[in-house]
């Protein structure tokens, strides 16, 4: 298990639950992974309170669908939204603290006003939901402002209990594989700077997103590289799909990037502009504050390009305002709100307006795997959580939909994993593991004796982080894309010849930083050659040369291989998977697209040969088997 | 919130590599121009990026909820990405923190410093009965779920651990940190443990016996947890727990 992030835990207890050994590898301590930083809550339709009366993983199954702007694989998502309630309550089980339902009346604010809702007294004690974007009905559990740290605890917990081995420090640097099947990795040892193998009968990159390819523009931790994506990519045959599709956050904290949750504006905040309006009121009346991340976010850069954003410094930003919510509010049920805001900013925000941008925030790209987590075309290897592209979020996730699906996912890639272990052939295969090792040692033998000299990795990297952002932000154009290919080609040239200034035995942060570079350089190169040849706009894909979602041609996802020797990726596409939800009309943003131009019937019956085509590789059940096709009918008609 | 003139800061930071047999533990100066907002997150990774590419330290989160970065900052423990230099004198003193084992210069081994004090005071749920996925979740009280929670909010960065004059001579006690996590899961209804169970961790001079009652450990707490509040309800229990072994007939 590569990562021990919720996912990658979450899966490693159901492998080892199944009676087999684990060993996790992890960069840094298992509750450091960024996981503990996800704040506002994880998405289950457990219908408790008032506001999610009538909620039903249908209901869930319609908003992560429709928030993916019909881009995700349907039937993943009719999946995770069955079993998120389930994999919530075991939660429970594992000792989360979930903020629980007050019976009688309570206090909230919803679209600008202050409502008294009575809760019922015979769901006192269950588990509370709180308002996310992009959502019907209430949803999201959480527990104060540290859903993922209270969840991760708990998760990691576990694995403490059934002493399943965590060796951190750890970073693996490339996978062991012949073409056809994957028996481990080569991992290099952040404490001595030693390289080993580590043969496995099966392996799963678990390691997070790539969000760090947009330099310091991201409210990723600073170990979120792509690393895992990038030991996929280097195989030549393990695809990763769907890389252009990058979410920003509403609601970083500007300029420091820090991420302030969606529960605030879920718990009633407001976005203001510098005249202090609330301009999204009349941008999206339905929806407000709480339309989905991508529409938001394009909200906001317009009003600030529109030059109705507060002048600093640092650039122009909006505001949160979360005054009306009080110091109680904050404090308590938005409490690590609160702390980053006294501690990075030193205001109190029950006093004081919270300065924000939207920033780099989540990857709904990854390493592309079929519904049982197994990467295309390589036997033996799995991906979950942020790190695959499994995919329930297409072109852009609703907020709360990653930590159930680290859970969700956890529990059933995992349980796959065992089953593929039990009836897996031979063990790994050692010759190709002492093999893949002494290259290994080659490559960073050549990288030592390269003569120092030019530029920093570090300028390279803030280089890169600056094409990232300005030209694959939150608006993209063709000839701006086309730019940012040019330059980060230059600069994956140029990495390719920097030499190191530090020789010193051990860790060595430079030569670590070396190793990784050239891998996030390729991430956003396929990154970038994915949003120039996507001439639509889908979800947090926004292109300003082609403004409509364009189902009849671009009903499609992305994939990316990086041949042995390539100067690029090269892409295909295959079709998103079943569909079952219609493409229509989200109920918030664009209201126009292109429709398809073929009938479900004879789009469905492309897929599975289609996507066979491209490496998938059989399913334990049969494609689309658990789709329940028409069970969303009648469970609901228009977002509320 | 605009900043005086800035300064030229000056940095002493501990540096020894155990993995370079060259390498003898020393204090080298760095200085670096302060700019507005500046955390030592910041200050650090500029030393390094532009000035000494061996430097080790840990970050992760960089907005103080992942507990990677704590270290001895001026003589005190702390979460480095939370504290700005302007709060700081022009000389600024960095070491690791004491107590834990050290990886290189600023960088030390939490992790299994943590994962073994899990271990020791099964710092895990032991539910009542095995997980039934067809029933709906255990009721609880939200006051209780906020009372966890508070216990919960521990993000292991070791700052209590490094400030404990106990934890520092005796490896054995479980120190602030292992005490609050027991507590954690002590007031947990869901955990089927009672009292007594966890006498022989916590009702002892490796738990909160102990303790000195020095209190650095609350003061210097980046995410200020009521660690006096967990000590008086651990010493509230271990009474009740030796007045219920005392009422025990004699075997």
């Amino acid at each position: 298990m590569i990562g021990a992030g919720l996912a990658g835990e979450r899966c490693a207890i159901e492998a080892a639950a199944a009676g087999h050994s684990v060993l996790i590898l992890s960069l840094v301590p298992p509750r450091r992974s960024h996981s503990c930083a996800a704040q506002g809550g994880m998405q289950a339709a457990l219908g408790n309170c008032a506001k999610a009366e009538g909620d039903s993983p249908d209901v869930h199954f319609l908003d992560t669908v429709r928030g993916s702007d019909w881009g995700a694989d349907q039937e993943v998502a009719r999946i995770f939204a069955d079993t998120a309630p389930l994999a919530v309550r075991e939660l429970a089980h594992f000792g989360v603290p979930w903020t629980r339902l007050r019976p009688g009346i309570n206090r909230y604010h919803i679209k600008g006003e202050q409502v008294d809702v009575d809760e019922p007294t015979d769901k006192a004690g269950l588990i509370m939901h709180r308002d996310f974007g992009g959502t019907a009905k209430w949803r999201a559990c959480y527990a104060a402002a540290g859903t993922g740290h209270a969840t991760l605890y708990a998760v990691d917990s576990q694995v403490v209990r059934l002493g399943i081995d965590v060796l951190d420090r750890m970073e693996a640097i490339a996978l062991v594989h012949d073409g056809e099947r994957c028996h481990g990795a080569v991992v290099r040892c952040l404490r001595t700077g030693r390289l080993e193998t580590i043969l496995a009968r099966a392996t799963v990159i678990a390691t997070g997103g790539y969000g760090r390819i947009y330099g310091g523009y991201t409210s990723n931790a600073v170990i979120n590289e792509g690393m895992g994506a990038v030991l996929a990519l280097d195989t030549g045959i393990v695809p990763l799909g769907n890389m252009e599709a990058v979410q920003f956050h509403p609601t970083g904290l500007w300029p420091a990037g820090i991420l302030v949750t969606e529960g605030c504006r879920g718990d009633g905040g407001y976005l203001l502009n510098a005249a202090g309006e609330r301009f999204l009121v009349a941008l999206e009346p339905e929806k407000q504050e709480l339309a989905s991340r991508d529409v938001v976010s394009r909200h906001m850069m317009n009003e600030i390009l529109a030059g109705r954003g507060v002048d600093s410094p640092n650039g122009p930003h909006l505001w949160l305002d979360l005054r009306h919510l009080g110091e109680e509010h904050l404090t308590t049920r938005l409490r690590e709100i609160y702390e980053i805001c006294h501690d990075f900013l030193g205001i109190k925000p029950w006093e004081d307006l919270v300065p924000v941008r939207p920033t780099q925030h989540y990857s709904m790209g990854g390493v592309r795997v079929n519904k049982d987590g197994q990467a295309y075309g390589l036997a033996g290897l799995f991906a979950v959580g942020e790190a695959a592209c499994w995919d329930m979020h297409g072109f852009n996730r609703l907020g709360g939909n990653s930590l159930a699906e680290t859970i969700v996912a956890g529990r059933i890639v995992g349980a796959r994993i065992a089953d593929f272990v039990t009836r897996a052939g031979p063990g790994p295969d050692a010759a190709l593991g002492s093999a893949e090792l002494k290259a290994q040692e080659q490559r960073l033998r050549d990288l030592a004796q390269r003569p120092a000299g030019g530029r920093s990795l570090y300028q390279l990297r803030d280089e890169m982080g600056e094409i990232m952002m300005n030209r694959l932000g939150v608006f993209r154009t063709g000839e701006e894309i086309e730019a940012a290919v040019r330059d980060l080609k230059r600069l994956l040239q140029e990495a390719g010849s920097i030499g190191l200034r530090a020789t010193a035995p051990g860790p060595n942060p430079e030569l670590t930083y070396a190793l990784r570079l050239p891998g996030m350089l390729r991430l956003a190169l396929v990154t970038a050659e994915g949003a120039l040849a996507r001439r639509e706009s889908r979800g947090a894909h926004h292109r300003i040369d082609y403004p409509q979602r364009n189902d009849a041609e671009w009903l499609n996802r992305t994939l990316a291989r990086w041949l042995p020797g390539a100067e690029g990726p090269r892409l295909s596409y295959e079709p998103v998977g079943l569909l079952d939800l219609p493409p229509g009309h989200r109920g918030y943003g664009a209201s126009g697209y292109v429709d398809l131009d073929v009938s479900l019937e004879a789009y469905n019956q492309r897929v599975a040969a289609a996507q066979s085509a491209e490496g998938c590789l059989e399913t334990a059940e049969p494609v689309g088997s658990s789709l329940r096709p028409g069970a969303w009918r009648g469970a609901f008609s228009a977002p509320n | 919130m605009s900043q005086a003139a800035q300064r030229t800061l000056k940095f002493e930071i501990f540096r020894y590599n155990p993995e370079d047999p060259a390498s003898k533990p020393h204090m080298q100066a760095f200085e670096l121009q302060e700019t507005p907002f500046m955390s030592l997150f910041i200050a650090l990774n500029k030393l390094r990026e532009e000035q000494d590419p061996t430097l080790q330290f840990d970050f992760v989160c960089r907005s103080a909820v992942c507990g990677s970065c704590g270290m001895m900052v001026n003589g005190r423990p702390a979460l480095a990405c939370k504290t700005l230099t302007s709060q700081l004198e022009r000389t600024i003193r960095l070491h690791p923190l004491p107590a834990f084992r050290l990886v290189g210069d600023l960088a030390v081994d939490t992790g299994s410093w943590f994962r073994g004090m899990t271990e020791r005071v099964q710092g895990w749920i032991e539910a009542k009965a095995p997980f039934d996925p067809d029933a709906v979740e255990e009721r609880m009280d939200d006051e209780v779920a906020r009372a966890i929670y508070e216990r919960e909010r521990c993000i292991e960065c070791g700052c209590c651990v490094a400030s404990c004059a106990v934890a520092n001579t005796r490896p054995a006690f479980v120190a602030p940190a292992g005490l609050n996590r027991i507590a954690r899961f002590m007031m947990d209804p869901r955990d089927r443990r009672k009292t007594g169970d966890w006498f022989e961790v916590f009702a002892s001079d490796e738990g909160v016996f102990g303790c000195l009652g020095l209190m650095a450990c609350q003061d210097v707490c980046p995410k200020e947890l009521p660690l006096r509040e967990v000590y008086a309800y651990l010493r509230r229990k271990s009474l009740t727990g030796i007045l219920s072994r005392r009422a025990k007939p004699a075997t």
